[in-house]
């Protein structure tokens, strides 16, 4: 399962979706959204995506970790619009025969993800705005 | 050729639009157009990074540019 969705992320469906046989760990990543950056307050946060090259990254890093660990299925969802704090904003799913793979091919694709995927974050706060630069 | 241009996150902001297209000589590559961008809109030249999607994937600046490609320029990314 590989999306953009602008509705809520239903984590149970996620870990459903790379259930397998022969898996011995799911590892799941949540990125959440928090209510401060640098000591200020944020109100929201605002994801926009160009979608299909977005999810064609998306499907590029699962195939990546597919090929370096021995993953049974992958899951990445990500969030785009306007998300309150607290919401989720991306989830990950990995299931492997033993946990460290999952863990390990679990990182690699949220850290990969966030240098990659051309998906942007805005912080709102109570008094602006600004679109994160997270990798200068 | 003329070249339609999508864009996203800041550089929505600096342009002021979802798109702008560019007029530049056919075979004008990756590097011509941004050159071309930033002359045009000087906004840009205050981002340490921006890079350019022609048909979804990114494209290195020696890319010769076809009139019906999907260009795109991509700021700094920031999902996760």
């Amino acid at each position: 399962m590989i999306a953009l969705t602008d509705q809520q992320i239903n984590t149970e469906e996620i870990i459903a979706a790379v259930q397998a046989d022969g898996a011995g760990a799911i590892n799941v990543f949540i990125g959440t959204v928090r209510n401060n950056t640098q000591k200020k307050t944020v109100v929201h946060l605002e994801f926009e995506a160009y979608e299909s090259m977005a999810v064609k990254k998306m499907q590029e890093l699962a195939d990546m970790a597919s090929a370096r660990w021995p993953v049974q299925k992958v899951a990445i969802v990500h969030r785009t619009g306007v998300l309150p704090i607290g919401e989720a904003a991306v989830v990950i799913a990995v299931s492997t025969p033993h946990r460290k793979a999952s863990f390990e091919a679990c990182e690699f694709i949220i850290d990969t993800l966030k240098e990659i995927v051309p998906i942007w974050k805005k912080e709102i706060f109570e008094d602006g705005e600004v679109w994160v630069a997270a990798h200068p | 050729m003329q070249l339609k241009i999508r864009l996203f996150g800041i550089t929505k902001d600096i342009i002021g639009q979802a798109w702008t297209s560019v007029d530049i000589p056919e075979s004008a590559k990756v590097e011509d157009l941004m050159q071309n961008l930033k002359i045009t809109y000087p906004g840009l030249n205050k981002l340490h990074s921006v890079l350019v999607a022609v048909n979804d994937e990114y494209a290195k600046p020696e890319v010769i540019l076809k009139p019906n490609d999907e260009i795109a320029l991509i700021p700094p990314v920031s999902g996760g």
